[in-house]
């Protein structure tokens, strides 16, 4: 077991190299860096103008010498201008050349600075990771419950009236991507042309301070879209463990329906669902991204979009890093979780 | 003239979706009466999900075929009218001329254009791009999963690996990194084009020649007529005057694909192969154990035989299955792109752009977004309604 969890760790770390040099090496494009340049400095700006920007401050030199710097592997670059002043990557305000340090990148904990924000990227990321945490958990807790029930409703007797009506319901609801049923959801209960209004349109004000009026609709969007296939994958685990053979003996031995149901099926029919819901993370991050730019909530999706929108390349690189490590640890945490959950399976 | 109520302005819609019903009810009065000949197809006319599912998406299909003829439309999804800015559905047309419709059965959107006629015109979009797109991440994902699930090893490591790479990357960012105008002018959405197109080739001549290569005579006219054919085809999708990659002169090109939409096809390709290589790897693994490949392989066929000719073809159901699946996220994932304002025109009347600019005036005009997301809502269901009719039919046998 520990040398799986080793192994795949070490996947993952390769991964997680791999992407943020793919993403490295893409925002640092020439063409991304001039938008980059003209963004930062002036829309007007003469093409001399642009290459000196870039040079003043470290952006014209190799991608993988800049990779290696941000990596912290790398020592910082050092620019001396003609009148004597001096920049580098490593220099922050107040303090001098002499006493900064020569490596600053991930390895020695900087995550670098955000052009957009004008802020630490760790500061920013902290705090939209929080903001994004908080609607993550109310999904959760909106989403799993209702889906494993409306799962094993439909699963304990396949083929039934309630089967139909309950499967139609979530196929419906894995059809309708957020952008759809957000803008469904806000028409029906938050506009004036309906006249409910009964939840707000925008989520804004709840990131400071959430209540329902202005956070359900936003995390109902989220939940909806997952929901319907966890419901899915439960009930065709729900439909295949009531075939078997076990539950069979105990409707012969006279166990009442609703023991079998929750006695000897559902602990069986919940193995599968478990390992769907941990994979559905990298889903619901994309989720995320378009409920939080419709909703206008600014957490960890709204930030990706703002960096990739203006071509911010360290806080981008730093929200790569976020999600790709979220998704591969939701990934190792569904293996081993398989195997501690079923016994008939076992990593080596 | 006043305007319309919805008990006018539902008959009025109906009525303009006339060649559609006339096309929808001949399909399914020729399928249902010839349906125990037509295989797998005509099993599809047995399960009451598979036909609702089936008559959804052909809906949206000859909409976007008649659309496109200019048969359902009432006005030009570009056009503006004056005065017709966010009006409400069944407006009447302010000075319309003769021989234009009268009305915006659907109202206006921000800026004054019938919202009917723009999700007509939308629907021709997705019928065209997402169903392409996918059998493009099919080719791709069967030509590189048979050989990683059969040989595994060395291959399949770096495969995978390679797979899950992409897999790991949040959608969305992918798309942010590769559909903007700045990477479209350094050329990258056109080298993968190139690369990802060619798969269907490859897997063209593969299929071909494992199935006659003992029969050089009839193999090697029919090897150079096809991908004579289909690599025409392929330089003049990948070589587009402007981009980097002109390597047809004009005379041969047959084609142009209108900007954004290549680089979009490239963006929903990628993101779907790896997904469809996982999902072949899984099969061929499962498929090379059995006894009818351990046959050929006594027989003494060749490894692409077995692959393209034994295991492929048991693999079909839950590929064809999947391949519907798969043709509804593509819509979602075109629809995301729109959302996002990402890769297509900005007055493009694609449904995801729509939704986008409906959403801002969301709280006070709800009728240039609902119909789009209705659409699309509509189309992906029936998608996967067909899904689960084409997999309850198959597994009945």
């Amino acid at each position: 077991m520990g040398l799986f969890i080793l192994r795949r760790l070490g996947v993952m770390l390769l991964t997680t190299l791999c992407l943020t040099f793919v993403v490295f090496w893409l925002t640092n494009l020439q063409p991304n860096l001039e938008k980059l340049a003209k963004t930062q400095g002036n829309m007007r700006m003469t093409d001399e103008q642009v290459t000196s920007w870039l040079e003043t401050r470290g952006y014209a030199r190799p991608a993988l010498v800049k990779y290696g710097e941000w990596l912290g592997v790398v020592p910082g670059w050092r620019y001396d201008a003609p009148d004597g002043s001096v920049q580098a990557r490593c220099l922050t305000e107040g303090a001098s050349i002499e006493t900064a340090p020569r490596y600053c990148g991930i390895l020695q904990g900087e995550w670098g600075y955000s052009t957009v924000f004008r802020e630490d990227v760790s500061k920013i990321i902290g705090i939209r990771l929080g903001l994004t945490a908080k609607l993550m958990f109310w999904v959760m807790v909106l989403m799993v419950p209702s889906a494993l029930i409306l799962g094993v409703l439909a699963g304990m007797r396949e083929g039934s009236r309630t089967d139909r009506t309950l499967s139609t319901i979530s196929i419906t609801t894995t059809a309708t991507p957020e952008y759809v049923s957000g803008v469904i959801l806000i028409a029906v209960f938050a506009s004036s042309a309906v006249g409910l209004k009964w939840f707000k349109g925008t989520a804004t004000s709840a990131m400071e301070d959430a209540n329902f009026g202005n956070f359900f609709l936003p995390v109902l969007t989220i939940a909806l879209y997952g929901m319907g296939y966890i419901a899915r994958m439960t009930r065709a685990s729900m439909a295949e463990v009531m075939t078997a053979q076990y539950i069979r003996t105990a409707r012969l031995k006279g166990v009442s329906f609703r023991d079998i149901v929750m006695k000897h099926a559902l602990r069986n029919a919940l193995i599968a669902p478990f390992t769907v819901i941990m994979l559905q993370f990298p889903w619901l991050l994309n989720g995320v991204v378009i409920v939080e730019t419709l909703f206008n909530y600014k957490g960890f999706g709204w930030t990706l979009v703002q960096a990739a929108g203006n071509n911010d390349i360290e806080l981008l690189l730093g929200v790569s890093v976020v999600s790709v490590i979220v998704v591969l640890v939701t990934q190792l945490i569904s293996d081993i979780g398989y195997v501690y959950l079923n016994p008939r399976i076992s990593v080596s | 003239m006043e305007t319309l109520t919805w008990a006018e302005i539902i008959p009025r819609i109906l009525w303009q979706f006339l060649p559609v019903w006339i096309a929808l009810v001949g399909v399914f009065a020729v399928s249902i009466l010839f349906k125990r000949r037509l295989g797998l197809y005509g099993k599809l006319f047995d399960s009451g999900i598979g036909m609702i599912g089936f008559a959804l998406v052909m809906f949206w299909v000859f909409t976007g075929i008649f659309g496109a003829m200019d048969l359902i439309v009432t006005h030009d999804a570009l056009a503006q009218a004056s005065g017709m800015k966010n009006k409400v559905p069944g407006t009447p047309l302010r000075g319309a001329e003769e021989g234009e419709y009268a009305y915006y059965l659907l109202g206006g959107d921000n800026l004054a254009r019938d919202v009917f006629s723009r999700t007509i015109k939308g629907a021709w979009i997705v019928v065209q791009i997402a169903p392409l797109a996918t059998l493009f991440a099919f080719m791709v994902g069967i030509t590189l999963g048979l050989p990683a699930g059969y040989y595994g090893g060395k291959l399949d490591t770096l495969l995978t690996f390679v797979a899950n790479l992409v897999l790991a990357f949040p959608v969305i960012l992918l798309f942010y990194l590769l559909v903007t105008p700045e990477i479209v002018a350094t050329g990258i959405p056109s080298y993968m084009a190139a690369v990802l197109f060619v798969f269907p080739l490859i897997f063209a001549g593969v299929l071909l020649n494992s199935r006659y290569h003992t029969r050089p005579t009839l193999r090697t006219p029919l090897l150079i007529g096809v991908l004579f054919v289909m690599g025409w085809l392929y330089l003049s999708l990948v070589s587009d005057a402007g981009t980097p990659l002109q390597v047809l002169p004009g005379w041969l090109d047959l084609f142009d694909v209108p900007g954004g939409i290549l680089v979009v096809f490239v963006a929903v390709v990628f993101v779907n192969s790896p997904t469809v290589f996982r999902i072949v790897r899984g099969l061929t693994l499962d498929i090379k154990t059995r006894d009818y490949v351990a046959a050929a392989q006594t027989r003494g066929e060749g490894p692409w035989y077995i692959m393209l000719w034994e295991i492929l073809p048991n693999a079909r159901g839950p590929l064809i299955v999947d391949f519907c699946l798969r043709i509804g996220y593509t819509t979602i994932l075109l629809g995301t792109l729109g959302f996002f304002g990402l890769g297509m025109p900005p007055e493009s009347p694609d449904w995801g752009s729509t939704i986008n600019e409906g959403r801002k005036l969301l709280t006070v005009y709800l009728h240039p977004a609902l119909p789009p997301a209705f659409a699309l809502l509509s189309l992906v269901l029936g998608l996967n309604l067909l899904a689960d009719g084409l997999r309850e039919e198959s597994l009945r046998d």
